[in-house]
């Protein structure tokens, strides 16, 4: 589903990514750990079309970047720790909006059911600039999935969600992995990010220096893993 | 890398010599202006140096396109080099200028429709190098500036159409001129072998300064790749 | 940009699935274009109506500047008639840069422009949403300064002739000034840099519609001024044209 051959990206002289082969099956879950620049959200924002990779091969959903951006784009879905959301429309408001972006039929119903499933039906009306941090957070949650992606990215997403959105957010991967919906999520939270994913990926200096499946592993020994490779204690 | 050395050398060497002739020829071969007398003679270079600095704009116009298409960072590298001799080259063509119409018009500056053109050309070109140091990020600087260098050039001709619909007073010295013009006077051939061979030297002078200012990007460019190399090692 | 698609990943495109896909409008590839744009003007104008931020700040400031105007060139009233054009344009020309800078500056800094981007639409379409959008807000503050100037200078300013030169001096501003802002709130110094790019790039649209309001304002015969309409027409079809394939650029990256 997701695909990356000797992917590259420079800023300039400098190399974010040097080399990064990483594979992702359908339905499969993925977190993708590593220190501060590391290059984690240049990876996300190559495979999420809104970067180009200096070399190197990317594939997702059975589409080549960037020359099927667009069609990669229609199935896709991200939830950053940015909400990228309007702050001066409502909560339904941004919803029909991004639906009317993605081709979606004018369907008050979808969008209802989507606010009820994040726990925002009761302040559908309200001025998402009124939300706090979590709130949005949640309606975030609602935007991603709006098109139901096959794949889904996550960039911090925790970041800012109070406990029950986290929980929210962990059934809402949960069910998409088993709808078949491919995920790859940035995260810090090692021991959380261990135990939500199938299969773990530590990025250091642009390069995937270690790979290991949740069911090899206790998390104990992957934070050891960590530590060794990242030289720092997670 | 050493051809290329060897090749930029003889430029610099040809180029030193043509300026040496061009100013020779000014000074010792054109006649003296009948009516204008010694002044006139800032003409020839002048008109090299307005006509060279356009088409400098004109090849960070060019090689826009040609970065936008193939992104290669070379082309981005020749239209930012361009424009900074372009602009030394308004300068150039602006004070001349302005020597000139002291005496021929009375004036330093007045506001017709070319000055006007050539100033706000000017402008576009300050706010082209501007931009570029406004951007951090390699790639999105040569886009941008790639794209305000199309863009800036495009308005130019119509820049000089709009105005020029206000009465213009600079002579126009190819093609014969206006009523309205004032100092214009009629070439004899030497004046225009002269002007001729100025805009060629004025053209070699470019496409040296051009050459040593790519190379030398290019060569400070391997120095950081070589830092970033030694760091990173 | 320097892609070279290295070794070919050659699999089939996996078919789509899931048990509860969302309906897609059943519309052409024009029509679901068209779609996106309106979909970011409404979604602009929306928000606009609710904070009133951008078009208060833009009318202020053009109540500003025709006050300071007044006292600065210290108009009597026949001064006033024969600068009325130029006053008029100065004003829409710096609150345009106004409102540009800010509609631009609103997508980056909360992100959103991500979001637009993600979306599947052509990126042409964000640059003529966002583009009908900055117009609009111009010719709303048009509309309302347009009447207090006819006050304050004593001119007939709402001729259906003025009324052309207006929505085509505007057009053509809103339409390389999207362009521009979108380049500019990448810089460092953001709020400067988008009216020293825009500025003498737009000179000609300045140039034409304040001759050609000036020209309706003595009452010229039309011969006189068609001139000015054509400098505005050529200049509005060349730069939105320019725009639209440049915009592309601005945006990937």
């Amino acid at each position: 589903m997701i695909e990356t051959r000797a992917l590259t990206k420079t800023f300039g002289l400098q190399p974010v990514l040097r080399g990064v082969d990483l594979t992702i099956a359908r339905g499969e879950r993925v977190a993708l750990m590593g220190p501060n620049g590391a290059g984690k959200t240049t990876l996300l924002r190559i495979i999420a079309t809104l970067a180009r990779a200096s070399f190197g091969a990317v594939r997702v959903a059975g589409h080549s970047l960037p020359h099927e951006a667009e069609q990669v784009r229609r199935r896709l879905g991200v939830i950053a720790h940015h909400p990228l959301l309007y702050g001066d429309l409502t909560a339904e408001e941004n919803l029909r909006f991004y639906a009317r972006m993605y081709g979606l039929a004018d369907d008050g119903a979808h969008l209802g059911r989507l606010l009820e499933r994040v726990g925002l039906a009761a302040r559908r009306r309200d001025l998402v600039r009124t939300f706090s941090r979590g709130m949005q957070q949640r309606l975030a949650i609602a935007r991603g999935l709006l098109h139901s992606p096959d794949v889904l990215l996550l960039d911090e997403p925790y970041t800012g969600l109070d406990p029950a959105g986290a929980q929210l957010l962990d059934e809402v991967v949960r069910a998409a992995t088993a709808r078949g919906c491919t995920i790859l999520m940035t995260t810090h939270d090692l021991e959380h990010g261990f135990a939500l994913a199938q299969r773990a990926v530590i990025l250091v200096r642009g390069k995937i220096v270690f790979s290991a499946r949740a069911d090899e592993m206790t998390p104990a020994e992957f934070a050891r893993h960590y530590e060794q490779h990242t030289g720092a204690r997670p | 890398m050493l051809q290329s050395d060897r090749a930029l050398r003889t430029l610099n060497v040809v180029t030193g010599l043509l300026l040496l002739a061009a100013t020779g020829m000014v000074f010792l071969y054109a006649p003296l202006e009948r009516t204008m007398g010694a002044v006139q003679r800032v003409f020839y270079f002048h008109v090299a140096a307005a006509w060279v600095g356009l088409a400098a704009f004109l090849v960070t116009f060019v090689v826009g396109l040609l970065y936008l298409r193939t992104g290669n960072p070379r082309w981005d590298r020749i239209g930012h080099a361009s424009v900074e001799i372009g602009l030394v080259y308004t300068v150039m063509g602006a004070a001349s200028g302005s020597i000139w119409a002291r005496p021929a018009w009375n004036t330093w500056w007045t506001w017709d429709p070319r000055l006007i053109t050539y100033t706000v050309m000017a402008l576009i070109y300050v706010a082209y190098l501007m931009l570029r140091q406004g951007l951090e990020d390699p790639n999105r600087r040569a886009r941008f500036a790639a794209i305000y260098g199309i863009v800036g050039f495009i308005s130019v001709p119509i820049t000089f159409f709009s105005i020029r619909i206000w009465r213009t007073i600079h002579p126009v010295v190819v093609g014969g001129s206006g009523d309205a013009a004032q100092g214009s006077f009629a070439m004899t051939s030497p004046m225009l072998q002269t002007m001729l061979f100025s805009v060629v030297t004025f053209t070699v002078v470019y496409i040296c300064l051009l050459a040593n200012r790519v190379r030398l990007e290019e060569l400070s460019e391997r120095v950081e790749h070589l830092k970033a190399r030694l760091l990173s090692a | 940009m320097n892609s070279t698609p290295a070794p070919d990943l050659s699999s089939p495109p996996e078919a789509a699935h899931a048990p509860e896909q969302p309906a897609l409008a059943a519309a052409g590839p024009l029509a679901s274009y068209w779609r996106s744009v309106l979909a970011i003007l409404w979604k602009d104008l929306a928000a606009e109506f609710r904070s009133k931020e951008l078009i208060s700040a833009m009318l202020v400031f053009s109540l500003l500047v025709v006050l300071i105007f007044n006292f600065a060139l210290q108009l009597d009233r026949v001064a006033r008639e024969n600068v009325a054009a130029g006053v008029l344009w100065v004003t829409a020309v710096f609150s345009g840069t106004l409102g540009l800078n800010r509609s631009l500056a609103l997508e980056k800094d909360r992100g959103s422009l991500d979001g637009l981007l993600l979306t599947p639409v052509d990126r042409s379409a964000l640059y003529f949403g966002k583009m009908l959008g900055n117009w609009f807000f111009m010719l709303i503050v048009q509309a309302i300064i347009l009447p207090v100037f006819a006050v304050l200078y004593n001119l007939p300013m709402l001729t259906p002739l003025l009324l052309v030169f207006v929505v085509l001096g505007t057009l053509g501003y809103a339409g390389v000034g999207t362009l521009l802002a979108s380049m500019a709130v990448h810089s460092r110094s953001r709020d400067v840099m988008l009216p020293i790019l825009l500025l003498p790039v737009a000179l000609p649209v300045l140039v034409a519609a304040v001759q050609g309001s000036g020209g309706v304002l003595e009452k010229r015969a039309w011969d006189e001024i068609s001139l000015w309409f054509n400098v505005l027409a050529v200049y509005d079809v060349i730069f939105i044209a320019v725009a639209y394939m440049a915009f592309d650029y601005v945006v990937e990256e």
